[in-house]
Parts: C-alpha cells; structure tokens; sequence
C-alpha cells in the first residue's frame, strides 16, 4: 500500500469523523467543525491526486485547494454569525432547540 | 508509507475524533487546531509548501479562532443536565461507519495508474501559482474575492446587535 492510497484513507477517516461530528452533536459549533472537517478531506484528496496523478506541474489541484480554502473561510464568517444570531435569539446554541425560524 | 506520515496521521485523526467527541467546547476547538495543524503538515510531506502555509494562515490562524470566539460568545447554551449527542445519534454514526467502510473498500481495492510509480515532476510552487492565478484564473480570483466581501458585510449584518429585539424576551417564539 503505497503511492496515493494513505492520503485517500487519511481523508476517508477524516470525512467519516466530520459527518458523525456534524449528524450527531447537539452543538452548533460542532456541527460547523465537522463541516470543516469533511472540507479538509476534500482538499487532501485534491493534494493528493495534484501530486500522484498526472500534470502536477499544472498546478490545477494546488488552485482548485486556494479556492476551497477561501470558500470554507467565507461558509465559516457566514456559519459562526448564524450561530450567534439564533443564539442570541433563542438563548441556545443547540441545533434541536430552535424549533421556529421565523423573525 | 514513511514514519513522518504515520505519525501525522495519527495526529490528525487523533485530533478529529476529539473534535467532534469532547464534552467541553473549548476542548473542542483546541483540538480542531490540532487536527488542522497536522493535516498542514501532512501537505507539506506531499510537497505543497504554498497550500500548508495557507492552510496555516485561513483554518489556525482565522478559522480556528473564529471558532473559539464563538464558543464563548455562546458561552452557557449547554445545559449540564443534558447530553451532548442528538436524538436519534445512533442513526448517524451507522451512517458515517458505513460511509467509511464503502470509501475505505473502494480507494484499498482501486487501481491507480500511476499509484506505484515514485513521483517524477515537482508540483507547482508559489511563482507558478501566482502567475496561474493571474493569468488563467483570474475571473476565479476576482469572483472568490467578490465572495468574500459579501460573506463578510453579510456576517456583520447577521451578527449586528438588534438593541430593540433584545428589550423584549421571548419575542417571537
């Protein structure tokens, strides 16, 4: 087992641990980590491919990680202000709690 | 598979699994920027210098913080009497085991073509990317930086103190 496979079973681990994190907690917060999780594996596995597969002097894979990193910091500002707004509305960060969404 | 890897790796998942597993939220975050400082190592064992320093700098250096910032901003939500896992967890933890288990299954038994052989060409550095990014990426550039800009003017408006709201609890409910 070599060559691109470890990287890909480092990202699968990494997906799996985010989505148990983001399908099981009841915290907001924990839910975003486990976005940010999942969104890392994917970037491993575009490193990954940039590096063992064909044209890694292209770059392409390299780009296509700046961009996804910028996204996940843009869904990040975006995620974390949602939180505190419900908070501060339902005095609770909990996903189960804010059974209205309504003003 | 060298023993630098190994023990990036192990960090990392170390990391996530304590991430989304602690009870205590500070805990929580601190262990997320383990995870995430591992994973920049692990891009810099496979030759991404610019990506890792990146990822240094947006996930450590912002994101992580933003998260700790929000979790004492929230400070108090959770309720020691209650768990920390949703109902009905049991249904996605089944989810993520068999998500793994299928993923895993299918990168173990796949056939790569150039998997084997040792890597011949040195991925693209910092010069190369600037000048991709400047040339054939630039409506890409100027789109995610348009995008970043809306996200930020949107985060403020979201998490703008509303005075009036606040004066009358229970409003709306």
């Amino acid at each position: 087992m070599n060559g691109v496979t470890p990287y890909l079973l480092l990202s699968a681990v990494l997906f799996a641990t985010g989505l148990a994190g983001a399908l099981i907690r009841r915290n907001a917060i924990i839910v975003l980590i486990g976005i940010e999780l999942m969104l890392n594996a994917a970037n491993l596995n575009f490193i990954a491919f940039a590096r063992f597969g064909p044209g890694a002097e292209q770059g392409n894979g390299t780009i296509f990680v700046l961009f996804s990193i910028g996204v996940a910091a843009a869904e990040a500002a975006v995620g974390l202000a949602l939180i505190i707004a419900v908070y501060r509305h339902f005095k609770s960060a909990q996903v189960d709690q804010p059974a209205t969404l309504r003003g | 598979m060298s023993p630098a890897f190994l023990i990036l790796a192990l960090l990392a998942v170390a990391g996530a699994v304590a991430a989304v597993g602690l009870r205590n939220l500070i805990h929580c975050a601190l262990a997320l920027a383990v995870a995430l400082a591992a994973i920049a190592g692990v891009y810099l064992h496979l030759g991404a210098e610019f990506i890792a320093f990146a990822q240094l700098l947006v996930y450590l250096g912002a994101v992580a913080i933003l998260i700790l910032f929000a979790i004492l901003l929230t400070r108090g939500s959770e309720r020691s009497g209650s768990g920390i896992f949703s109902a009905g967890w049991g249904w996605g933890l089944g989810v993520a085991l068999g998500l793994l288990a299928t993923v895993a299954g299918v990168f173990v038994s796949a056939r790569f073509p150039r998997a084997a052989a040792a890597v011949s060409a040195a991925p693209a550095g910092a010069r190369e990317l600037g000048t991709d990014l400047m040339t054939r990426h630039i409506l890409a550039l100027e789109l995610i930086g348009l995008l970043l800009t809306a996200a930020l003017i949107g985060a403020v408006i979201l998490a703008l103190h509303e005075r009036g709201r606040e004066a009358a609890p229970g409003e709306g409910r």
